[in-house]
């Protein structure tokens, strides 16, 4: 199966969001580079609003993600509550 | 109280009420006159409602994020100028990667905004026509940022002061420029295959990880800060150029083997380019964050197949280019260093050979190729260098009518024999590097018998300055070029060994050192 | 390296800027973000081949307007925009909308709006979000297709900014209650009669090929003579009748006016001061389009204003052409 995957700056914001990943995709797998942080999860990869607002002890917004973002791969699937890549295959 | 109702509606709904719904079919001016573009290139479409709108930004989310990106960037852009943080990075060398950078790159970011402008403007549907505007914006947004970043460097380093004149006339920036024309002067949906999939969905990464990841490997805070906060914007970008493929590929199956040929065409002149990238990553950057070989390895092999093995579904295959670059990624940073080695008399760049050090790095990761084809180069090079005859070719290049690169990559099959293609066209005889490049020719050498190729244009008197005379008996062609090009002779150009930037480099370490 | 304090190297920049910024300022001295941002930077000559989508064209080229330039730079935005300032300005612009919004939404001050001016709201206003989409397709055109950098940055601005009020006018729309304020507003777009002479007009724009005539007739015309009416004079109506909800809620929109009047002014003023050709040719344009655009607000104006409509249009053309006058256009 592909991996579907997600990249952010590193910072504050993303520590907890990548946080929220590894709690919402068992399967993720966490790869961190010079100023970069890489999570691949195989076939399906959600973010999740509540889990993120939970960790930051804030509300957050799914559209604040595009402050971090580096790079993603898969198709995306945007709603108020959850961010989702993924491949058909 | 039905003033409730907005808290209702869902980002979805929100985002069609805020883009598709302002749209109307026109009725006092004919659709296809105010929209004259999206037709003529074959492709069919017969509901642009099925659109899928990817990210739902609106613009009041969009300046409030942006602005906060931009914010974090000058900041930190101020702080490392103000604190020398040239004086930081790992080797004066590097630096080089910089100037090739503002050669070609803010150039590119500049065509893609009036090219998504264009798009902005012709696409019928909101959906997409919303989309190209906004990465027309985010372009815009790249070249600026980029040219404030490195705007520092120009001040204390050679090489950098006039990009904006040599972009149009140095010869190796005619393969970024043709690179761009080309996708501009298509049709749009072409262009959506050139630039918004196979550019930014595809080949994105290899661009954006060697120079970011290299810039921060590297010490450069300036182009580590703007390259990772213009893929933030990338992320939308590449997810406008997969559902445009989707949607052309969903609409009608007419589409598909249009769909591949601008595929199989856009790879093929964007790894063209990116070779150019694995020269940067094997041979330009002092510390280095991987080998061409992987890089392809991993963000073209590896995460091109979960896209491909996607897309197999609207029966796409994978693109030509894949068979051609897997011999050629053993190959290409090799053979373009020592291309622009030989011809770094004529380069707003410092060239060089690699040390000792260097090239065991490149043997253990070139095990089948380095120390077979091009390590024995490099030490005959380094032999005539150290007798004081430093190679400079004087020769004008053979030029690919294509992609605009000097013949000088190989035979797929025999890495000792320079590729040569051919084709006659109106009795015209015109030269290829590829295969590629050729067919490319051949199904529209209407288009490509308009290139501008730079060793032409000298040999026609085209690239010297107003009042030159080329039939003076003692008329230095190289000369007369470098000065229409602007280039400082002895500053800009030569070795990197003796160099203004190496002297000047180490003074100013020397001085942060010592009281 | 961390160990090494750089801050203390005191040294001297061979250069202060780059060679095509020096030869504009006349020397080698450091130059502003706006302007290393803005000049040459589109590419003037050897390009590689000609647009399959308007062949008769170069990639850029000067002659897509009868507008001539001896230097297409003299058209300079005031503002001094580049992206990082642009973006600054319309955050603090939308910070002050949001509070607005969130204000007028959570005090539930819709409740208490007079019924009869919530229906000249939702009738005037909410169709103008169209209005503001055909503004956005024609300068998306000034963006694309017109000659030099420092006119096309301020145009995509301009672009971008009136996707923005169309979605300001949408949120109106949605915060006044309901969608389907939104689905009548665009039935009459589409058939409502006292629309139609404006939907035919900004139609007819969208197929004008003189790219400096169309940056004229969207910017200077048809905003100089719409925003006047329905920001200003119908605002005011509806708070003398209703309070300043709507002024509220529009806000965006008059503020931007100003500012983006000040690029429009510039632009047209210094075109109209390099010949007499150029001025001559402004001034028919800004006639021909200004006439129109008078006659197909007027039915909309009357929906807003009753029977002082007339008085109204007569003097926001007339204040048009005093603002038409100051900048050298004999209209």
């Amino acid at each position: 199966m592909s991996n579907a995957f997600i990249a952010f700056q590193k910072n504050d914001e993303t520590r907890s969001i990548v946080e929220a990943i590894i709690a919402d995709n068992p399967n993720a797998i966490v790869n961190e580079q010079p100023g970069m942080v890489k999570v691949d999860v195989p076939g399906r990869l959600t973010i999740k609003r509540q889990t993120v607002s939970d960790l930051m002890g804030r509300d957050f917004d799914l559209q604040e993600l595009q402050i971090h973002l580096i790079t993603i791969s898969g198709h995306l699937d945007e709603t108020d509550d959850e961010f989702t890549l993924s491949w058909n295959s | 109280m039905d003033m409730k109702a907005n808290k209702k509606l869902g980002l979805k709904e929100r985002y069609a009420l805020m883009t598709r719904d302002l749209e109307w079919d026109t009725t006092y001016e004919p659709m296809d006159k105010v929209f004259p573009c999206t037709s003529y290139e074959g492709i069919k479409i017969h509901d642009w409602d099925k659109w899928q709108d990817p990210f739902r930004l609106t613009m009041d989310a969009y300046w409030k994020y942006q602005a906060e990106k931009e914010r974090k960037l000058y900041a930190i852009i101020d702080a490392f100028n103000q604190n020398n943080g040239h004086l930081g990075v790992t080797d004066a060398r590097y630096l080089n990667a910089v100037k090739l950078f503002i050669g070609a790159v803010p150039h590119l970011e500049y065509m893609a905004f009036r090219g998504f402008s264009h798009l902005g403007r012709q696409m019928v549907g909101a959906g997409p026509r919303v989309a190209c505007l906004m990465q027309a914006i985010d372009e815009l947004r790249h070249y600026q940022t980029q040219i404030h970043s490195i705007s520092n460097y120009n001040k204390y380093y050679n090489g950098m002061h006039d990009f904006a004149n040599q972009m149009s006339r140095v010869w190796y920036l005619s393969v970024t420029k043709s690179f761009f024309d080309d996708a501009y002067t298509s049709g749009p949906f072409e262009f959506m295959v050139a630039i918004g999939f196979s550019f930014e969905y595809v080949l994105t990464n290899l661009l954006f990880v060697p120079f970011i990841s290299g810039a921060a490997y590297n010490g450069d805070m300036a182009a580590m800060t703007f390259g990772f906060s213009a893929q933030s914007d990338e992320a939308r970008h590449m997810t406008l150029g997969l559902e445009c493929i989707k949607f052309m590929l969903e609409q009608d199956p007419d589409n598909l083997p249009i769909v591949q040929r601008w595929m199989d065409k856009w790879m093929h002149r964007g790894a063209r380019i990116l070779g150019v990238i694995g020269m940067m990553m094997d041979y330009m950057l002092p510390k280095r964050v991987m080998s061409w070989q992987e890089a392809w390895e991993a963000y073209y092999e590896q995460n091109g197949s979960a896209l491909f093995n996607d897309l197999a579904r609207y029966g796409i295959r994978p693109p030509k280019v894949g068979q051609l670059a897997a011999f050629e990624k053993e190959h290409i940073s090799h053979q373009l260093w020592a291309g622009f080695y030989q011809y770094g008399a004529l380069t707003s760049f410092h060239t060089w050979i690699p040390s000792d050090e260097e090239m065991d790095w490149l043997s253990s990761k070139y095990p089948n190729t380095f120390d077979k084809y091009y390590r024995p180069r490099w030490e005959y090079w380094k032999e005539e260098a150290k007798q004081g005859r430093r190679f400079y070719n004087k020769t004008l290049p053979m030029l690919c009518q294509t992609c605009q690169i000097p013949l000088l990559f190989t035979e797929p099959d025999d890495p000792t024999q320079i590729s040569y293609r051919d084709t006659e066209y109106k009795g015209e005889h015109y030269h290829f590097c590829s295969d590629g490049c050729k067919e490319i020719f051949e199904h529209e050498p209407e288009k490509y018998i308009q290139s501008w190729l730079p060793a032409h244009q000298i040999v026609q008197g085209n690239s010297f300055n107003p009042g030159t005379d080329p039939t003076a008996p003692d008329f230095d062609v190289v000369g007369a070029v470098f000065q229409h090009y602007n280039m400082q002779h002895g500053r800009d150009n030569l070795d990197f060994d003796g160099s203004e930037d190496q002297k000047n480099f180490a003074a100013w370490r020397a001085a942060a050192t010592k009281n | 390296m961390s160990t090494i304090d750089l801050r203390t190297v005191s040294i001297t920049p061979l250069r202060q800027t780059f060679d095509h910024l020096a030869k504009r300022m006349g020397g080698d001295k450091p130059a502003s973000r706006y302007q290393e941002a803005t000049f040459d930077i589109q590419p003037v000559e050897n390009f590689q081949y000609r647009p399959t989508w308007a062949p008769e064209f170069e990639i850029f080229d000067a002659s897509r307007s009868a507008i001539k330039m001896q230097d297409w730079y003299a058209l300079k935005d005031p503002r001094q925009f580049y992206y990082g300032t642009y973006t600054l300005a319309r955050a603090r612009m939308q910070d002050t909308a949001e509070a607005d919004f969130e204000f007028v939404e959570s005090r539930g001050l819709f409740d208490l709006y007079p019924a009869e001016c919530r229906e000249i709201a939702l009738k005037f206003y909410l169709p103008l979000r169209h209005v503001a989409w055909a503004a956005n397709i024609n300068n998306s055109a000034v963006a694309a297709y017109c000659y030099g950098n420092s006119f096309a940055q301020p145009a995509l601005f301009a672009c971008m900014d009136q996707l923005g009020i169309a979605q300001y006018l949408t949120r109106l729309g949605i915060a006044f209650g309901d969608t389907d304020a939104l689905a009548s507003a665009k039935k009459a777009w589409l058939e409502g009669p006292e629309w139609q002479d404006l939907r035919r007009l900004t139609e007819n724009s969208m197929v004008v090929e003189d790219v400096f005539e169309l940056f004229l007739a969207q910017n200077l015309v048809f905003d100089g003579l719409l925003f006047p009416l329905a920001y200003s004079h119908v605002e005011n109506a509806l708070t003398t009748r209703g309070g300043p909800l709507v002024s509220m809620l529009t806000r965006f929109q008059s503020e931007w006016f100003a500012d983006n009047g000040k690029w429009v002014d510039a632009t047209v003023k210094t075109a109209a001061a390099e010949s007499e050709d150029n001025k001559a040719l402004l001034a028919k344009w800004t006639c021909y389009w200004r006439d129109r655009m008078a006659a197909a607000l007027k039915p909309i104006a009357a929906l807003a204003l009753g029977d002082q409509a007339e008085g109204v249009m007569t003097e926001v053309v007339d204040q048009f052409n005093v603002r038409a006058r100051k900048l050298g256009l004999p209209v």
